[in-house]
């Protein structure tokens, strides 16, 4: 029976094995419910949303990365038939400025622009081509100003300040075990150096930023949207609405994809103005360009980084300087530089470290979050450094690893203290065992040219075509970090047999509203749980979706109120049949008699006809800030764990690659869906790959010269590996179901096991990522 | 430096009054009483006649979110025009299959995981519709030349092979 089809029959165990287990619940492939919508094409995303009488909304961006506006006249737009409404800066009612973690990107620039697309002004009107032309009719007059685009000028404290807040939005120092008398660390015999960098990946989903804005009669609105976190977006906009918190309704529409790129707010605040100014709803799709201009990147950065170890491998000092891009406004970037400076030690053990990172304010494109989130840059840096050691010291690179691999009670370097699943080895063994490609070298055969670097595009023959392996491994916390006041709320309403969950948790194509129904199915007994809608309307926050950590916080919240519905169908059941309630036990989703002379029955189906709700908070344990001057600090909840191991051909003569194989072996504590597994780790392996070896937002000067498809390439299904995968299942103490969240992890260790293929295969150092065909073919 | 001047009267609007027209899609003729001269296939689908299953990812022929069938050739609707569309059949995902069941395709993407944030998901299904009329029994490297032009950013792809593998395998299985 396929999930999807799942129907109530009224009799008392439909839906359960044999076994008298539910079906489809927590450890099965259970199907998406949304899944049989989605390929029929019935499925609403943001941008299919409509309504009559709408309004299409368009918003003017700057085409400099640094200038003062000295006139802006939006009159003759104003006035051209179909427009109803027009908003600038001078239009915001409330908070001029927004942000995740600090308030300071204008929802309208009012005075200067700081980067290439920053919006200017909104408008709204009948039809999109004259919502175009309106903008075209407004006029800018632009006095452009030196742009500040070189991350390492904005550390010169004599360089004036693009903004207010200044130029370094943060610098973090770590200090970590013995140093000597200037807190330096102290070194081992064998010491290897290198500088990293990164260029700026976009996270290119595919769904552009939409949705529907609403007003209501008594001056509140409904903003129907594609993003990661409702309740975030809902007070944004409600600052700037100078509206109150529950006067900005918002509802999750259909989300083509999120990866970090939909934690900040993009047309909210400007579709919810026009909305309100106009009386009419309004809709917003940006094109293509627009998207790549209308949301954060990956920060692109430079890592130096030096790694000191004793002749028989061991680890000893590590240091590090790390420099990120944040681009014209903070966004998240104060919790990335974290993640850049406190992983980039690597999962290892070292005994004396010293990390100086920044995260600069420049006039390029505003980066804040995307899959991996500063653990990605860092693990670039690591694992190609542990190469070079490896090297130096004459050591299988595998072998180094697993000599210095973390594991539970040793120290990070923020001093924490490692508790729980800490499976590095694990991952590392079960990623080295796994089997290569039967064929150990690249196609020669003609007929399976395809198979060769560069595909159908290819107009060379065979040429020297060369294959090389490569292996990372990698790490990244799970959760919000450094104090944060985390939480997720859900409810749960069994009646009739019927469980309906309420979460705000996104959706945004993981997977959660699968996993949220199985654990319904599993814990009340019954296969019909239906997931409310999420929005800011029914439910307090679920937090983000991201960071991992969905699976943990909301699904620990779903848990924890399906366990109290439990636990009152028990006490009332116990109560109807005159049993003592000591006696009575819930397992599994099943009622049980200590005495066992009643059988087992479904929480669900035990108490027809009544009724049960309960809504919760659930919380992570706490955690606590990194000291300012030294970097230490309890600040992570939790840590997942990956490794990877690539196998590339490459002409070297052409630039060209060809990636073959990738194993992984990952760290996910418990497998709750496996196929929807699979799906998060091939997926998270091909954004990986498409770090590597060809995703870069190329800007100049400020200016972004590729914000297209035809110019950002994302890989296709030519360009992905085969993936061969082992899951390590080692139950993670505090987490719901010993799970860990997956979603991250793939992105984090793919990328340099490419890299170290590419040069296992051609001998070339290859510090940037994307790796570039002259960086290969090229001197 | 400043912005281009304003146009002092802006050119009209194009004018929705290009004469109503007819197209044949999904087996029915559907008038198009609203539109102008240029406008997409892509945009008259989805904002004309309301049918938003084919998606609008890049607007430029690179993603392959907005394929449909004219004439049953597989195209992108946002690279036609739809006025020239005029005297073709055009299938969208919404008529693949007429009884409005799932078509063996769609049934092996629920099954196989080949389906995330579902973006991409109706236009792979036309493209791997197209590939099997096409080669009823593709090798790896055809199916991967043949689902090139569509982009997935959510699966990398994996599940999708896997989805056409199975549908091979269940119609070699029924015949």
């Amino acid at each position: 029976m396929s999930p999807d089809t799942t129907t109530t029959t009224g009799s008392a165990r439909r839906g359960t094995s044999a076994d008298g287990n539910v079906t489809f619940g927590l450890g099965s492939s259970a199907g998406r419910p949304d899944g049989i919508p989605k390929v029929r094409g019935e499925f609403a995303f943001s941008s299919d949303l409509h309504r009559a009488g709408m309004l299409w909304g368009r918003t003017l961006r700057s085409p400099h990365p640094h200038a003062r506006i000295v006139r802006l006249d939006v009159s003759a737009a104003l006035a051209m038939p179909g427009v109803a409404a027009v908003v600038t800066a001078a239009d915001v009612p409330g908070s001029p400025t927004y942000g995740l973690i600090s308030s300071d990107q204008p929802v309208y620039a009012a005075d200067v622009v700081r980067y290439v697309g920053e919006a200017v002004a909104s408008v709204a009107a009948d039809s999109v081509e004259t919502a175009r032309r309106a903008c075209e009719a407004i006029v800018v007059d632009y006095e452009v100003l030196e742009p500040l685009v070189d991350p390492e000028r904005a550390l010169d404290p004599s360089v004036p300040p693009i903004h207010p807040d200044g130029n370094v939005v943060r610098y973090l120092p770590i200090r970590f075990g013995e140093l000597d008398a200037d807190h330096a660390p102290i070194d081992g015999p064998v010491a290897v150096e290198a500088t990293y960098e990164l260029g700026m990946q976009d996270q290119a989903f595919l769904g552009p930023e939409s949705g529907l804005a609403v007003p209501a009669d008594d001056g509140s609105v409904d903003l129907h949207v594609s993003t990661q976190f409702l309740h975030v977006d809902r007070d944004q906009v409600a600052d700037c609405l100078g509206l109150a918190p529950q006067e900005v309704r918002l509802h999750l529409a259909g989300v083509g994809g999120a990866f970090g790129a939909r934690e900040d707010v993009s047309f909210h605040v400007h579709g919810c103005l026009l909305a309100l100014r106009s009386g009419r709803p309004v809709k917003f799709s940006y094109l293509r360009d627009e998207s790549f201009l209308g949301h954060v990147h990956r920060h692109p950065g430079r890592l130096q980084l030096r790694f000191t170890a004793e002749q028989d491998g061991t680890l000893v000092s590590m240091h590090g300087r790390v420099v990120l891009d944040g681009g014209a406004y903070a966004s998240s970037s104060f919790a990335v530089i974290a993640n850049a400076a406190r992983f980039l030690s690597g999962p290892y053990r070292f005994r004396s470290a010293s990390v100086d990172a920044w995260v600069t304010r420049t006039n390029n494109p505003p980066c804040g979050a995307m899959r991996g989130f500063g653990a990605v840059q860092a693990c670039f840096a690591h694992e190609s450094l542990m190469d070079e050691l490896a090297a130096a010291l004459g050591l299988d690179p595998i072998e180094l690893r697993l000599r210095n691999a973390l594991r539970t009670g040793d120290r990070m370097i923020t001093g924490q203290r490692l508790t729980g699943a800490i499976p590095v080895r694990e991952v590392i063994e079960a990623c080295r065992d796994l089997p290569l490609p039967p064929i150990d070298a690249p196609v020669a055969d003609p007929a399976q040219r395809l198979a060769w670097p560069g595909g159908a595009g290819r107009t060379a023959d065979h040429g020297d075509l060369r294959r090389g392996v490569g292996f990372a491994v990698g790490w990244k916390n799970l959760l919000f970090s450094e104090g944060h006041d985390d939480d997720a709320w859900a409810a749960c309403v069994l009646e009739n047999g019927v469980a309906t969950l309420v979460s705000a948790c996104a959706e945004v194509g993981q997977g959660w509203v699968t996993l949220a129904q199985q654990i319904g199915r599993t814990l009340l007994g019954t296969p019909d749980v239906v997931l409310e809608p999420a929005s800011t309307a029914t439910i307090g926050t679920a937090g983000s979706t991201s960071a991992s950590r969905q699976t943990w916080m909301s699904g620990g919240a779903v848990e924890l109120a399906c366990n109290a519905v439990a636990d009152q169908v028990a006490a009332r059941w116990a109560a109807a049949h005159g049993v003592d309630p000591d006696e009575v036990t819930v397992r599994d989703g099943f009622l049980h008699t200590a005495s066992g002379e009643a059988a087992p029955v479904a929480v669900a189906d035990a108490l027809p006809g009544e009724r049960f709700t309960a809504t919760v908070r659930h919380q992570h344990a706490p955690t606590f800030p990194l000291d300012e001057r030294t970097g230490q600090g309890d600040c992570d909840v939790s840590f997942a764990f990956v490794a990877h191991r690539a196998v590339v051909d490459v002409d070297p003569d052409l630039g060209l690659v060809r990636v073959v194989h990738m194993a992984t072996a990952q760290d996910v504590g418990a497998v709750l869906n496996p196929l929807q597994t699979v799906g998060q780790l091939e997926g998270g392996i091909a954004q990986g790959v498409g770090l590597a070896v060809m995703e870069e937002i190329v800007v100049q000067g400020g200016l972004v010269r590729n914000p297209s498809f035809t110019d950002y390439l994302i890989p296709t299904i030519l360009d992905v590996p085969v993936v061969d995968l082992a899951l390590i299942e080692v139950p993670e103490p505090h987490a719901p179901f010993g799970a860990k969240g997956i979603g991250e992890p793939p992105t984090l260790s793919s990328t340099p096991a490419v890299v170290a293929a590419l040069r296992a295969a051609i001998g070339r150092p290859l510090r940037r990522v994307p790796v570039r065909p002259q960086d290969i073919a090229l001197d | 430096m400043t912005s281009p001047p304003a146009h002092p009267t802006p050119p009209p609007v194009p004018s929705a009054d290009i004469g109503a027209y007819e197209l044949r899609v999904n087996g029915e003729t559907r008038l198009v009483e609203s539109s102008w001269l240029g406008e997409s296939l892509l945009s008259v689908l989805r904002e004309r006649l309301g049918l938003y299953g084919t998606k609008n990812a890049c607007e430029q022929g690179e993603c392959g979110s907005c394929s449909v069938l004219v004439d049953g050739v597989l195209v992108c609707s946002c690279l036609e025009l739809a006025a020239g569309a005029v005297g073709t059949e055009i299938t969208t995902i919404e008529g693949l299959d007429p009884e409005g069941a799932l078509t063996d395709v769609q049934r092996a993407f629920v099954d196989c995981g080949a389906v995330q944030c579902g973006f991409c998901t109706p236009g792979l299904v036309v493209a791997v519709h197209d590939l099997l009329d096409r080669v009823p029994d593709p090798d790896e490297l055809t199916v991967r030349e043949a689902l090139a032009g569509n982009l997935c950013r959510c699966t990398g792809y994996g599940r999708i092979v896997e989805a056409v593998h199975t549908v091979v395998a269940r119609r070699d299985g029924a015949r």
